[in-house]
């Protein structure tokens, strides 16, 4: 996600890395390259002028100039800006307790509303909360089918009316029913429509007059472009929206439309779609959010990633383990072979500091190959090899390599990749926020620390104090550079 | 953004007193541009007789009348941009071609969706001829007309049909983009004009798509080979190829799940769709149509190319033109990858199909 806009903001900011000091042509340059890769994320021109301004600003009143590092301070400026434009967070669905809150989904045709009213009714069961969907959408056909096919495999109430053509009825009706039903929430589907569609746009505020929901949500297609200003506009001045669902942004959509929603309404962005299955809601984040356009990575997301795909037992017979400090090579391949949904490792990758680019470079590779190699190695060692991977030595080693046929360094590999994942993986069981917090911002240390890390293995060791002569540190460099060439052709 | 929608409600309307109130609009500012040049003339001013010159023969009239009558609508949404915003840059009679004025060409440009370059080479050919000039309206108006007419030229077409029956088309697109309705505006379009038309509910992943089809087809009067949520789509193609041929129909059409172009594992399986087709018909799919969402934004360049790779795409459907979007982004696509745009959808209704005609796109968006 992002991934665009990184790139081009990448590349402004390498315009500015190596400069001793950040002169205003440099900055210039760096601005207008931040303004076109904006514009070419779809942002609304009329909101990148005003954030190019605002940056400029920023820039020019503060130490940037005499700073010693000006494309770090620039960068930062940036950062702020953007978190700025996106926040203040407001994730909160603001459901009411013991009382029916009624929630109103709105959007252009084919955004993704029907399917975000099935992932929000996911996102409430796991509050402990009851949902209930009420198909409102009378005009695009089997619309209403949609809703019950979902509404069966989420195992969530349905309302619908077989040939009915007012909405405001079905939806009073539905609230009824829902009521009967004991729900806590109540999810309207409402029909696409264009924003310019005046007829329509009167229905949708007969429906809010009567109904009067409790929420009103917009939901945008995350590839929208320049027009989502519009039509953003042309809900809130109908409906005042409360909150806003960006969909979609799991492919290479730059998503910058967000940024454009976000200044035109001033409704907090409350979540954001990541792909087709039920589970793929994520609360928005700005400072995530931003993090990942400038490509700075996204560590909470990742611990986020990681808890998501070991589940509650599972999670705690590892966490025994851990905490026994018996986590093994055998679990870590257990692990790994869950991690294999396709694309998961590239999407971790990609979210981690600094990963960003080896995840280009791995690109597709991912996966299979990898993982049956990992296995491989693994199975061709001993128990107690599993249990204690120092005592593997140069013949171990070997050994191993000859047993699954492998190239011995690659045996060296996996086993730095376990010293490097256990972590990661103890942090998604660990116990409480904070642990996680720290583990992470111990993880984050030590991969900032060594620059070169996307390049070599996953080296995690710290610094061992040892000076390189520069004759040392270029043949460091030069074995690096072959490695990295190695694995863009393999 | 507001506040250009706000400069433009404050400056245009004590200059232009007599457009505010009427519906008539585009055609009386298309009036007074034919003065400044003869080429707006030629383009625009004729909205009913000239048309009819360029319109085939086979059109009938009350065809022909709702084309003009969408165009008309065409143009006075694009002429809210176009007319009235590049009008707003002209306070006086001729206006300095400075970089205020070309920072506000730009801002105009890329609001149509045309992205960076495409605006950036707009606005510096502009700044090559003129800077520093005082330019008339109808002068940029003129060149930036051409580059886009330019670029499109010869990006229209219309559905290739094959020699042989049954001809078989495949469409394919992201979730959402309209590609369900595009088909079913496409079957009644085929059906009209009395070819017996096919169409292979392939879309099953997304709840309740087939039955969506299925509907559609009743709607229409033509048949559809169905299969249940969750069965492979390559099943459902072969199927309705098998009888396709076997009952010869005219046109059989594919559906297939909405897909972003980055999910690798989706782009494979279009692969596989198209090589099943081909197992029963050898020359299949004689066209594969991209539908792309006149709403999305520089995106869609990337979709173009996703789609392209997997399944070769032959033509665009501009789906959703009926809102305030313009749909640019063809432009560069137009220019980036040759893909020609078949057809535009201009409605909700299951006439509202046009094929798609690059003069035509290039004058409403700029006349």
């Amino acid at each position: 996600m992002f991934q665009s806009l990184q790139d081009g903001l990448l590349s402004a900011f390498k315009s500015l890395q190596g400069k001793g000091k950040l002169t205003e042509a440099n900055m210039r340059d760096g601005i207008a390259m931040v303004e076109r890769s904006l514009v070419e994320a779809d942002v609304n021109i009329d909101v990148v002028r005003k954030f190019v301004a605002d940056v400029s600003e920023a820039a020019e009143g503060r130490r940037v100039l005499l700073s010693l590092r000006p494309h770090e301070e620039f960068i930062k400026i940036v950062f702020e800006e953007l978190v700025n434009l996106l926040g203040p967070v407001d994730n909160a669905l603001a459901l009411r307790r013991g009382e029916m809150t009624t929630i109103m989904m709105c959007g252009l045709q084919g955004a993704g509303k029907t399917t975000t009213c099935g992932k929000l009714a996911v996102v409430i069961k796991e509050q402990k909360l009851k949902p209930f969907l009420i198909a409102a959408d009378l005009q695009r056909p089997a619309a209403i089918e949609q809703l019950h096919v979902l509404g069966k495999q989420l195992g969530v109430g349905v309302f619908s009316k077989e040939g009915a053509t007012d909405p405001v009825s079905v939806c009073r009706e539905g609230i009824a029913a829902a009521k009967s039903a004991h729900a806590d929430v109540v999810i309207l589907d409402t029909a696409g429509r264009l924003a310019i569609d005046a007829e329509l746009m009167e229905q949708l505020k007969q429906i809010d007059r009567q109904i009067n929901p409790n929420q009103v949500l917009l939901v945008v297609d995350g590839m929208t472009g320049q027009d989502a200003v519009n039509s953003a506009k042309a809900f809130n001045d109908a409906l005042s929206l409360d909150g806003v669902i960006m969909t979609k942004l799991d492919g290479d959509a730059r998503g910058g439309a967000l940024l454009s929603v976000k200044a035109v309404t001033s409704v907090p962005i409350k979540f954001i779609g990541t792909g087709e299955h039920m589970d793929a809601l994520e609360p928005f984040r700005p400072e995530g959010m931003a993090s990942r356009i400038l490509s700075m990575g996204d560590i909470v997301e990742v611990a986020r990633e990681a808890h998501r795909m070991i589940d509650e037992r599972e999670r705690k017979a590892i966490e025994e383990r851990m905490s026994k400090g018996v986590f093994t090579l055998g679990d870590f391949r257990d692990m790994m072979q869950k991690l294999r949904k396709p694309g998961l490792m590239t999407k971790m990758l990609s979210l981690m500091p600094g990963m960003g680019e080896l995840s280009k470079i791995m690109g597709n590779v991912d996966n299979e190959k990898e993982m049956s190699r990992l296995t491989g190695i693994v199975d061709s060692m001993t128990p107690n090899e599993r249990r204690n991977p120092k005592l593997i030595d140069t013949s171990r080693r070997n050994r191993i390599a000859a047993g699954c046929g492998v190239q011995p360094n690659q045996v060296s590999d996996l086993i730095k990749q376990f010293d490097m994942i256990g972590p990661m993986l103890q942090m998604a069981t660990a116990g409480s926020t904070s642990d996680k917090m720290k583990m992470l911002q111990q993880m984050q240390g030590m991969m900032a620390n060594d620059p070169f890390n996307p390049l070599g293995g996953m080296k995690i060791k710290g610094n061992t104090g040892k000076r390189l002569t520069p004759k040392e540190r270029e043949k460091l460099l030069k074995e690096r550079e072959k490695l990295l060439r190695k694995k863009k052709r393999g | 953004m507001v506040f250009w929608r706000k400069k433009r409600a404050d400056t245009s309307e004590p200059t232009h007193p007599q457009s505010a109130s009427t519906e008539t609009v585009p055609t009386n500012r298309v009036a007074d541009d034919s003065k400044n040049g003869p080429s707006e003339a030629k383009g625009e001013s004729p909205q009913q007789d000239g048309r009819a010159g360029s319109n085939s023969a086979e059109s009938t009239d009350s065809t022909h009348a709702k084309k003009v009558g969408w165009f008309r609508g065409f143009l006075k949404k694009t002429n809210d941009v176009f007319n009235t915003d590049i009008r707003d840059l002209w306070k006086s009679e001729g206006r300095l071609v400075d970089d205020e004025f070309l920072s506000d060409l730009y801002a105009i440009l890329v609001r149509t969706d045309m992205g960076p370059s495409m605006a950036t080479s707009i606005r510096d050919s502009i700044r090559d001829q003129y800077r520093g000039r005082k330019v008339q309206q109808s002068e940029i108006l003129a060149v930036i007309r051409e580059r886009v007419a330019q670029s499109l030229k010869d990006r229209g077409g219309s559905l290739k049909l094959a020699a042989e029956k049954p001809t078989v088309i495949l469409v394919v697109g992201v979730n959402g983009s309209g590609k369900t309705t595009s088909i079913a505006k496409l079957a009644n379009r085929l059906t009209k004009s009395g070819r017996r038309v096919l169409l292979a509910a392939g879309d099953t992943f997304r709840a309740a798509a087939v039955e969506q089809l299925r509907i559609w087809s009743e709607r229409i009067g033509c048949d559809i080979v169905t299969a249940d949520s969750g069965a492979d789509p390559g099943s459902v193609a072969f199927r309705a190829m098998q009888r396709a041929v076997d009952e010869s129909f005219d046109v059989c059409i594919i559906d297939t799940a909405g897909r972003l172009q980055t999910q690798s594992h989706l782009m494979q399986q279009l692969e596989k769709i198209k090589r099943v087709l081909q197992k029963k018909v050898p020359d299949a799919p004689h066209e594969v149509l991209l539908v792309l969402d006149a709403t999305a934004g520089q995106n869609a360049i990337s979709q173009a190319k996703g789609f392209s790779e997997a399944a070769g795409c032959t033509g665009i459907v501009l789906a959703k033109l009926d809102g305030s979007a313009k749909g640019g982004v063809i432009i560069p696509i137009a220019e980036q990858f040759g893909l020609p745009v078949k057809f535009i959808g201009v409605g909700e209704k299951l006439d509202d199909l046009e094929e798609f005609s690059p003069d035509e796109f290039a004058a409403a968006l700029f006349s």
